[in-house]
């Protein structure tokens, strides 16, 4: 939009009495809602737990509700025997299991997938409890845990994954970031 | 490295023997006319289905090689069948845009969801002032920009000693992208000071996240509606997708349903799983691809008829912006000379090349390089390992995931027949392409 239109639209919108900021000269569409506290309850949890909501889960829970809620029908009975992937032990150099729990940097990463993500044929389907409780059952398995630990918001994020130096937290990107390797040609 | 020898003007004075090109094997070639057996005995032309939409010629047969294991050895990874997973026959096509159809695609186990575009919506959230959702018609009226971009998988290369270039690069392709640029709607919800990432989730059943910087999010990204001047296929992420131009095939979320402002990467499941990096000198490889160039014609499996005039052709491309120089070498590598970029030369896009060639009718080893406007050469395999401190072993039995790029020259072997294989040497290990 020409600069004068603009100028000729806020001197109108001066006239009529409407509300000007002069510090936003790119006025916003108007486009989009807010979202729906529904929508904003269905959270995406990160490494560090921050937007966990409040709620707790022992082992022993994790366990009743692994075979209650059919996660043992893809992942076994006690979550190794498969036949989809085994949430227990596995071992990345054999290449029998790509995602070992284990290998997970973040405990809080495991509550969002379950949550998110489980049960593969009906996702979305357990509550907060549940899904602490089964987290809980999943790091006692691993043996990361103890049988008597108990998840909440406050504890999740304090567990130490094993591998968790295997990690590293990468680096920002700018356009100028090259690919790591660099072969300049001959001159 | 010598100059330029050869333009489109003297190819054309010097009278290619149309006779003489690259036959390619029946049932696969644009125009081999022995796939003709294989479609219906009557064909009409004419009919409603062709009007409507659209058809190719019944002697066009290509299709996409849909995804399997690698070798026998490699165990499945998990009993699920929802991994409808394809390769681009790069063999087959000409130009730079890949036909929607043929574009590759790669699922990651929860297959390709069924979504109404009424019904869904764009929530951005996390470190913003507004935060908003959008429905797709809103995204629709926003300023728009339609780009090229090449889109491919950080596991491509699935089989290096593959016999076909579909089996050694099928993992990519390039189309023109139609949609809103990510900078837009962030202004519109006004990003907070401390964001630094975005988290990008789709509403696929495993509701895959991807951590993407804020400095690209706010560049070049595209939050896209449109591809090849159509709606975005259901593959593709029907009806939004995020296309992360120049990086891993991964950050290019389907099925966009989220994005979060956060102040640090969240290394979800699809991110740090089969992408462990205990070696820091993989931690900048994981954005944006590095040069690399494939010859398509004549590749693996084809057959050189006769000797005489012919044309190498291939694909270059670059995550760092525009190719800018591509070189080919009918001696292994001993000695290239410059091609011809055939068409338009954008960045972050496939860049069709070709070099006239006149076959002697003995053995010759046909490889390409490329040369991007960052400056960076494309390595040739043994430069690749001395890079990675990898013995050959090693560099093949690695999953690439946990590698990196593997943008190693790709030679084809002509043999005297005529005959056109991989001309890598064999190796023992037993290669695994993952998901």
């Amino acid at each position: 939009m020409p600069r004068c239109w603009t100028a000729l639209l806020v001197a109108g919108a001066v006239l009529l009495g409407a509300p000007v900021h002069a510090q936003e000269p790119a006025a916003h569409s108007g486009l989009g809602r807010p979202p729906t506290d529904a929508e904003l309850h269905d959270v995406l949890v990160g490494p560090d737990g921050e937007d966990l909501p409040p709620g707790s889960g022992t082992v022993a829970d994790g366990e009743r509700i692994f075979a209650a809620r059919g996660c043992a029908n893809c992942h076994g009975p006690t979550g190794e025997e498969g036949p989809s992937i085994p949430l227990v032990g596995g071992d990345v150099t054999t290449r029998s299991n790509y995602w070992p729990i284990q290998h997970w940097p973040f405990a809080p990463s495991i509550w969002d997938y379950i949550r998110r993500v489980m049960p593969y044929d009906r996702p979305g389907i357990l509550t907060v409890d549940e899904t602490y409780a089964l987290t809980a059952y999943l790091l006692h398995r691993n043996g990361i845990i103890g049988e008597e630990d108990v998840m909440t918001a406050d504890t999740l994020p304090q567990v130490r994954m094993p591998r968790r130096d295997d990690y590293l937290i990468p680096e920002t990107w700018t356009p100028a970031t090259r690919r790591g390797f660099e072969i300049l040609p001959e001159r | 490295m010598s100059g330029k020898q050869t333009s489109r003007r003297g190819f054309l004075k010097s009278g290619g023997a149309v006779a003489g090109l690259v036959a390619a094997p029946p049932a696969l070639g644009l125009g081999g006319a022995a796939a003709a057996a294989q479609g219906p005995e009557v064909f009409d032309n004419n009919d409603l289905e062709s009007v409507l939409y659209g058809r190719r010629s019944r002697f066009v047969t290509t299709t996409r090689e849909v995804e399997g294991r690698s070798h026998y050895q490699t165990p499945r990874v998990r009993p699920n069948p929802q991994r409808p997973s394809a390769r681009t026959p790069l063999a087959d096509l000409v130009g730079t845009i890949t036909p929607t159809p043929l574009h590759f695609t790669t699922q990651h186990y929860y297959g390709i969801p069924d979504i109404n575009p009424a019904e869904h919506s764009l929530m951005i959230e996390g470190l913003v002032d507004r935060p908003l959702v959008f429905t797709l018609d809103e995204l629709r009226r926003f300023p728009f920009v339609s780009r090229a971009y090449f889109l491919e998988c950080i596991g491509n290369r699935p089989n290096p000693r593959a016999t076909t270039v579909t089996g050694t690069h099928g993992r990519m392709g390039c189309s023109e992208w139609t949609g809103v640029p990510l900078s837009v709607l962030l202004d519109e919800v006004g990003v907070q000071a401390g964001a630094s990432w975005i988290i990008a989730e789709g509403a696929d059943g495993g509701r895959h996240t991807k951590s993407v910087p804020l400095a690209k999010a706010l560049d070049d990204v595209l939050v896209a509606y449109g591809q090849n001047g159509e709606p975005v296929r259901p593959d593709h992420g029907f009806p939004l997708r995020l296309v992360v131009p120049g990086f891993e095939g991964i950050y290019n979320v389907k099925w966009l349903k989220r994005i979060k402002l956060v102040d640090k990467p969240y290394l979800s499941f699809q991110e740090h799983s089969r992408f462990l990096t205990p070696d820091p000198k993989t931690q900048r490889d994981s954005y944006d691809f590095g040069p690399n160039s494939v010859i398509t014609r004549p590749s693996g499996e084809q057959q050189l008829q006769t000797s005489g005039m012919h044309v190498i052709s291939g694909l270059a491309w670059s995550g760092g912006g525009r190719v800018s120089r591509v070189e080919v070498s009918t001696d292994g590598g001993a000695t290239y000379r410059e091609a011809e970029l055939a068409g338009p030369v954008l960045p972050k896009a496939h860049t069709r090349f070709f070099l006239p060639w006149r076959w002697d009718g003995g053995e010759a080893v046909l490889q390409s390089r490329c040369l991007d406007e960052r400056g960076q050469l494309q390595p040739t395999e043994a430069e690749y390992a001395r890079y990675w401190n990898l013995t050959r072993g090693q560099l093949y039995g690695t999953i690439q995931s946990q590698l990196g790029y593997c943008n190693w020259i790709q030679p084809w072997k002509v043999a005297a027949d005529g005959k056109v294989t991989n001309g890598l040497e064999p190796t023992d290990v037993v290669v695994d392409v993952h998901a």
